[in-house]
């Protein structure tokens, strides 16, 4: 009962309900309220991690059955492999963004109800880290729940403004929707398991038949994938995160959509074990989908909070890329090349965590600073927030795959697991399959990349294009260390990707049976191979120590060969007129050429209204609005939407309000109850 | 071991020496074609002396960003040059010689050359770095799915073993997927070094630039080691042109011997390369920037094609 990893989860999650008490209690002084709070939170991440660290180096799982068990074990906590890497992958992002929160949420000190935050804040920390560590469904979906309320209330936490209602509203309603398809996946599995203990469903599971693998596998796609934001259930992303706070935003970004995937590996790897081929080629195609169009979208916003929820629908699509390889390879029976994929998604899902993350911690930085999340406010702020924007510069560079940081090393093994769908002879179909989906993911990171250009460059390079951003200030030094904290993970994760192949290693064991070490390397090169020999290599750390070397020397010749460097400093050349900051290049313009290359996808719409003093000669003034068609809202959810309250009013006619008719519709359900559910 | 890495760095000697060379020479057959004198093969490296002794001049607009861009620019090309087998396939980095790392220092130092872009607030910079990243955005997936069908076929994305692979099977100019994949991937160079029919490497006309653009408000020794750099990248590409898909004569050891005929063979398919490169220059006129992804996607579907073509005909 005692053990270690045992006692560590109870510290962490007693540190988390005990900060949300704290905070909620001393309500009325906001700076003991927030340090209360915040403290707790940092403080049960820590134990999160060491707990984490425990189940997958010390091979020491926790194994919980509370006394007061309800039906069937249903307060039993089981942290395995799986979710002992989720736990540390939630909190080590939980650790940084609580740091920041210190001083994020002195901001709102004063306007807001900070103690109200700190309590929804922990207990949202304590539904993620609880719902991997449940043993069994039902607790499984209670902490879902919780998840899903407390991440709403955040989400509305500045309710004042009726847009951020109605983005709470429509998260909510997805979110639900969502789990109406995991509760019936669940179900479906208690009837043949016999029980809701997800141990007893892994025993069951591979031997059911197809058909019912199918539905499940399906109804679990679904159900996560709206959690998750897949294509076309990503609707809720954009509208949510920018109208949460922004550290809960890192968190809702960095970490909840990850517990859906969780939640899939879980139920489809676990539970399931796999099944037939096209079940992996229709989540590569989804991963494909949603990576594309999700970085197409983020190219043509420039709400910087907007941008990134987009390019969390990107990072699930890669994540799923992986997945999707894997379940192919486990359905042809090859668990070597299983374990490629499987560990390339998961290595993605921790650099995602950490480097949206670190760009929503970022983001806040900059809103707090300016005010404004508009970028085409923004510029000139790397000058005024020069660690916010070396910190987001890192970011940049690794959500857009640029080695040698973290984000590079995922797409790697991501890569690598394509390409051996083709080169592990599946079959003409796959083998085309595998390089068109590389080809998907080249356009997606080379995309990733154009977009961090824009976000980067407009934001902190040139120029500021208002006097917000004019007068922007460098941020508090805890917001400063939390992002900096993330910032060194996406460095050193892409330096040293062993620290986090070591991690997988017992969870690829545990859900395949195959080791990640030395397949996939160890400190000094990471290799993408099936067997330990072979395979194609790429080595992180020697990269690194070249470019170091390499600038080093031609920053030596530079100094010392001739002149030197003479350096005159002057204005930028206009064209002989003052530069003034609205003939900058704007984000919008940013994003033309490629609005233009893909206009069959973003159909864009564009009105231009010219007032004249002087007909054709003389404009006094030229208003332009363009905009791009929001696809999925206008085919797919405003028809069902209409369709739903169109039968609702028909339903209504059932409640006209006479009791009467209330009592006889009870003793009619009560005949047919007696008659057929006896 | 010293023997493996003094290979490697002879290599990329070897390169950044020659790669103003290439550039000269396509320089000066475009002037032969256009029935101009032109200047000499070797007028790239006076240009760079001269710029190496003027003096830097800096918008005072700009930040960090544009200062270091330079040197991460050329840094990153340099180290893709460590890792790739030039005239020989036995470097002591030639392990970590992946195509996908190649094609992502690539990415890196364009990164960097379109943020220093954006960073002067000149109109000329934002626009060129706008259209930089649109065209690499379609020319990065055209680049690597070629690469991707000869990696499949080798079974490894490693430089080395691809090269190997394909000089021992030796039937090089025989199979399909070879050359439906070559061609492919020599469209897409035609969008990565920055060459007419995709962008004009000679015009300094603001609307028209890509590449030029980006470096307009470079001067003096950042605007050298750019320079370098754009020449350096595109004799990187010449070389994956010429090892990848043709690797005859390519040496497989240190001997002197093969060295050296390894060595006069591949200037000659590089100096045919960029031959055959001042050819289509000369012949073409500029294409709207809006045909441009036409043009990848026809590289795009040959490259599909030469993937297809390994069960069409067995190659």
């Amino acid at each position: 009962m005692f053990t270690f990893s045992n006692i560590l989860f109870l510290v962490t999650v007693g540190l988390l309900l005990l900060g949300g008490l704290l905070s909620v209690l001393t309500f009325g002084r906001p700076r003991l309220s927030i340090i209360s709070g915040f403290t707790s939170a940092a403080a049960a991440s820590l134990a999160g991690v060491a707990l984490g660290l425990s189940v997958l180096i010390g091979g020491q799982q926790v194994n919980l059955v509370l006394p007061w068990a309800l039906v069937d074990n249903s307060l039993s906590f089981a942290v395995g492999p799986l979710a002992g890497f989720f736990i540390i992958v939630i909190s080590v992002v939980s650790l940084a963004v609580s740091i920041f929160s210190f001083g994020y949420a002195a901001e709102y000190a004063g306007k807001h109800n900070v103690g109200l935050m700190g309590l929804l804040y922990n207990l949202f920390i304590l539904a993620m880290i609880c719902l991997t560590a449940s043993g069994n469904s039902l607790l499984f979906l209670f902490f879902w729940e919780l998840m899903a309320l407390t991440s709403y209330l955040l989400v509305v936490f500045e309710h004042g403004d009726s847009r951020v209602r109605q983005a709470g509203f429509i998260y909510v309603v997805m979110t639900h929707l969502g789990t109406m398809f995991i509760v019936l996946a669940f179900l479906l599995l208690y009837r043949e398991a016999g029980s809701f203990n997800f141990a007893r469903y892994a025993a069951v599971g591979p031997g059911l038949p197809v058909a019912l693998k199918t539905t499940i596998f399906l109804l679990v796609t679904v159900g996560f994938g709206t959690k998750a934001g897949i294509i076309p259930l990503h609707i809720w992303l954009p509208k949510a995160h920018p109208a949460a706070p922004g550290n809960v935003s890192a968190l809702m970004s960095g970490v909840m959509l990850k517990t859906a995937i969780y939640g899939f590996i879980k139920i489809v790897f676990d539970v399931l074990g796999g099944g037939p081929a096209w079940w992996g080629v229709l989540i590569l195609v989804l991963g494909v989908i949603s990576a594309l169009l999700g970085v197409m979208y983020a190219l043509m916003e420039h709400d910087i909070k907007r941008l990134l929820a987009y390019h969390s629908v990107e990072n699930i699509g890669i994540i799923l890329l992986g997945l999707g390889a894997s379940l192919i390879f486990l359905a042809y029976g090859n668990r070597a090349l299983a374990m490629l994929g499987l560990a390339a998604a998961l290595f993605h899902v921790f650099n995602h965590a950490v480097f949206k993350a670190l760009l929503f911690l970022g983001a806040g930085s900059v809103h707090v600073a300016t005010r404004t999340r508009d970028m085409e406010k923004m510029g000139g702020l790397l000058k005024r927030m020069p660690w916010t924007g070396f910190f987001f510069l890192i970011g940049s560079i690794s959500i857009s795959a640029l080695p040698p940081f973290n984000g590079f090393v995922s797409e790697y093994l991501t890569f690598q697991s394509l390409l051996q769908l083709a080169s592990a002879h599946l079959g003409p179909a796959l083998s085309v399959l595998g390089p068109v989906a590389g080809a998907g993911l080249a356009l997606t990171g080379a995309l990733a990349a154009a977009c961090f250009v824009k976000a980067f460059g407009i934001q902190f390079l040139a120029m500021p294009r208002s006097s917000n951003a004019e007068r922007a200030r460098e941020v508090a030094v805890s917001m400063r260390l939390g992002m900096g904290l993330l910032a060194l993970i996406c460095f050193v994760a892409g330096v040293m990707p062993a620290s986090v192949t070591r991690l997988l290693d017992p969870v690829t064991r545990a859900l395949l049976g195959v080791s990640t070490t030395p397949a996939l390397g160890g400190y000094r090169w990471l290799q993408a191979a099936a067997s330990p020999g072979g395979g194609p290599k790429v080595a992180p750390l020697a990269l690194l120590l070249v470019l170091t070397i390499v600038t080093f020397v031609l920053y030596m010749f530079n100094r010392l060969y001739g002149k030197g460097m003479a350096v005159r400093r002057t204005e930028t050349w206009n064209c002989g007129t003052d530069l003034a900051p609205n003939m900058e290049y704007t984000a919008t313009a940013f994003s033309k050429p490629i609005r233009i290359i893909f206009k069959r996808i973003f159909l864009p719409q564009r009105e231009i209204e010219t007032d004249y003093v002087l007909k054709p000669y003389f404009t006094a003034e030229i208003r332009y609005r363009g905009s791009i068609k929001p696809v999925f809202e206008d085919a797919l959810y405003r028809p069902t939407t209409r369709w739903f309250v169109k039968l609702s009013d028909k339903i209504r006619l059932l409640q006209s309000g006479s009791i009467h008719l209330y009592l006889a519709y009870i003793f009619v359900t009560l005949v047919v109850l007696l008659v057929f559910a006896r | 071991m010293v023997k493996a890495l003094a290979l490697n760095v002879f290599q990329v000697v070897l390169l950044a020496g020659l790669a103003p060379l290439v550039t000269g020479i396509i320089k000066k057959t475009k002037a032969l074609l256009q029935t101009r004198r032109g200047p000499g093969v070797f007028q790239p490296y006076l240009d760079l002396y001269k710029l190496l002794h003027k003096e830097s001049v800096v918008s005072e607009h700009t930040s960090w960003i544009f200062v270091v861009t330079p040197y991460i620019y050329l840094a990153s090309l340099l180290a893709a040059s460590l890792m790739l087998p030039v005239i020989s396939t036995a470097g002591l980095l030639n392990f970590s010689g992946d195509v996908i790392l190649i094609i992502y220092l690539f990415a890196l130092g364009r990164f960097f050359l379109a943020l220093a872009g954006l960073d002067a607030g000149s109109a000329f910079g934002g626009m060129a770095s706008s259209r930089e990243m649109a065209i690499s955005a379609v020319a990065e997936p055209a680049a690597m799915l070629p690469l991707f069908a000869m990696a499949v076929s080798q079974g490894s994305t490693n430089l080395t073993a691809v090269i190997t692979g394909v000089d021992k099977a030796g039937q090089a100019l025989l199979s399909p997927t070879i050359w439906l994949a070559f061609i492919a991937f020599f469209i897409a160079a035609i969008a990565e070094t920055g060459r007419i029919p995709v962008d004009n490497p000679d015009t300094h006309l603001e609307l028209t630039m890509i590449h030029e653009g980006m470096l307009l408000e470079y001067s003096g020794r950042p605007l050298a080691l750019l320079t370098l750099g754009a020449s350096l990248k595109q004799l990187l590409i010449f070389t994956l042109l010429a090892n990848v898909f043709f690797p005859l004569g390519i040496s497989t050891g240190y001997g002197l011997g093969s060295l050296g005929t390894a060595l006069l063979v591949y200037m000659a398919k590089v100096v045919l390369l960029g031959l055959v490169m001042a050819v289509i220059e000369t012949s073409f006129a500029k294409m709207r920037l809006f045909k441009v992804p036409d043009l990848l996607l026809g590289s795009f579907l040959l490259s599909l094609l030469g993937i297809a073509a390994k069960f069409v005909f067995r190659g």
